[in-house]
């Protein structure tokens, strides 16, 4: 009955002068548009809702995979008599607190020591899961670990910020996840095929530095430099070239920064030029394993060793070059892509060519290959 | 590892309740459309199968969307791991032979005899994953 008085009102309003289907659906249509009106808000956030639901199923089961080839890795290499699983979960939760910045000076030695303290313990409770591994599967056990660690925190907060958007039903908490949840699900899939590489050492996008470094590297004598680094004397294009890298192939970035400085001291600064190697995000529509070349420290990282480089360049007044390889999150910490080693060769040209063209024969160069050396040798 | 591998979650994605009304419309949609289709084919007006017609069709695409929605959420739940290769090359006479990565391969790690000239052992010069680019390119 309500329906034929609803009907009829909207035949007194003139809007619908059909047979009756064309009624029903006028009809439909009014109250279709009304409820747009006073609802249409809130019927955008809940298909934003179930976005961000759909992203966080994937997130969780990333996270999961992370946990699994972590507790996996660990029993297969590491042989522990206790199953590892509660202390893989425990080190999944591992924070760390940056030091305080009101007053920055002096801030960076007390990062250094932070990360160094942090870096300290989390090998530590390595070798305590993996009492079978060696130094080299210590690294990469590690760097399984922080990726797995990496994957957990991406998870929690998005779980935090779809919870509070629906628990507040706050259209802006909810838009501005879905905004940034295609950046944020990109990085997720990048550590999620870092794990694997991690696990198995396989070389990652980062390790171009190292590995170009090796390259000019291999065969040489080489020593020790500390933290962590190697270093090769060698002759290029009538140059001495000091070749720097992270000792591997472990999963290692190292302190290049400490190493450039010994070495500049070591020479008394007598340096002509420091030529750092690194790989470098790229903007959408650049090419994979570009090569480009610039001026300053080519490091990522907290900025601690990029600190230390460019206090000790600054001191001598030596130039900064630097070379990059363009890659996006993905590529540089999921295996290294074709592209990016097939650059190697177009990076030791371009290296060539900026000794040639910046230094004098006879002068003397560093040449540090920055990243993670895992699964390049020397 | 070694292969290309998927891994798909086992989470249930959309609830049987949904998925049981869905099918549900899709029948409806079906007999709506073969009612439809039998009273054009007799020559009936137009009347008596239009929004027959019309309603059948649009529970059809409805439907129809609605499972091709959930399917392709499932097939996004797919962590996709691509074979990882290992190039071997000779010092002495440069040949190059690639084969899948195994565990304990490294850049630069000395590896088994070369098979042109056993007397020379060979290096693992490179080892890398080939990836091939799914987007469309961009005229710019």
């Amino acid at each position: 009955m309500k329906v034929i008085a609803l009907i009829s009102l909207v035949n007194q309003l003139g809007l619908g002068t059909g047979d009756t289907i064309t009624q029903v659906i006028n009809l439909v249509f009014y109250v279709f548009f009304i409820g747009f009106i006073f609802y249409g808000q809130r019927i955008q956030m809940y298909i934003m809702i179930r976005e961000v639901e759909n992203s966080l199923y994937k997130l969780k089961l990333i996270r999961e995979e992370g946990r699994k080839i972590a507790v996996e890795t660990i029993k297969e290499i590491g042989k522990p008599t206790v199953d590892p699983s509660a202390r893989v979960d425990r080190y999944l939760e591992y924070f760390t607190i940056t030091p305080q910045s009101m007053d920055p000076a002096g801030i960076v030695w007390k990062l250094d020591h932070i990360l160094d303290t942090r870096d300290m313990r989390l090998k530590d409770e390595v070798k305590l899961m993996a009492p079978a591994v060696d130094e080299v599967q210590v690294y990469n056990l590690e760097n399984t670990l922080e990726a797995a660690m990496a994957l957990n925190y991406i998870y929690k907060v998005v779980r935090h910020y779809y919870i509070q958007g629906k628990k507040t039903l706050s259209l802006y908490v909810i838009m501005q996840l879905q905004m940034i949840l295609p950046m944020v699900m990109k990085e997720a899939e990048a550590y999620a095929s870092a794990l694997k590489a991690f696990a198995y050492g396989q070389p990652i996008g980062d390790g171009v530095g190292p590995l170009v470094a090796a390259k000019l590297i291999h065969g040489s004598e080489i020593r020790k430099v500390p933290v962590d680094c190697v270093a090769a004397t060698i002759a290029m294009e009538g140059r001495t070239a000091i070749i720097l890298k992270a000792e591997g192939p472990g999963g290692n970035v190292a302190k290049p920064g400490d190493a450039v400085a010994k070495v500049i001291e070591e020479n008394e600064g007598k340096i002509a030029t420091v030529i750092m190697i690194d790989a470098g995000l790229k903007l959408e529509g650049e090419k994979v394993g570009e090569v480009i070349e610039g001026i300053g420290a080519a490091i990522g990282g907290p900025g601690v060793d990029q600190y230390k480089i460019e206090e000790a360049t600054l001191k001598y007044k030596i130039p900064l070059n630097a070379v990059i390889v363009k890659e996006d999150i993905g590529d540089a910490v999921s295996p290294m892509r074709k592209e990016i080693a097939d650059a190697v060769d177009k990076v030791i040209e371009r290296v060539k060519a900026v000794i040639t063209e910046r230094t004098k024969e006879g002068d003397k160069v560093i040449i540090v290959g920055v990243g993670n050396t895992i699964g390049v040798g020397q | 590892m070694t292969k290309a591998s998927t891994e798909t979650s086992t989470t249930s994605r959309i609830s049987t309740f949904v998925l049981a009304i869905i099918y549900i419309v899709l029948v409806l949609a079906v007999i709506a459309l073969i009612i439809a289709v039998y009273a054009f084919s007799t020559n009936q007006p137009i009347a008596s199968y239009g929004s027959l017609a019309f309603i059948g069709v649009v529970a059809l695409i409805l439907s129809g969307y609605m499972l091709f929605q959930s399917e392709r959420r499932r097939v996004k739940l797919k962590l996709i791991i691509q074979p990882t290769m290992t190039q071997l090359e000779c010092r002495k006479c440069g040949t190059k032979t690639v084969r899948e990565f195994q565990r304990g391969d490294y850049v630069f790690k000395e590896f088994g005899p070369c098979p042109k000239c056993p007397e020379d052992k060979q290096i693992i010069t490179a080892i890398y994953k080939e990836v091939k680019e799914k987007e469309k390119p961009f005229p710019f």
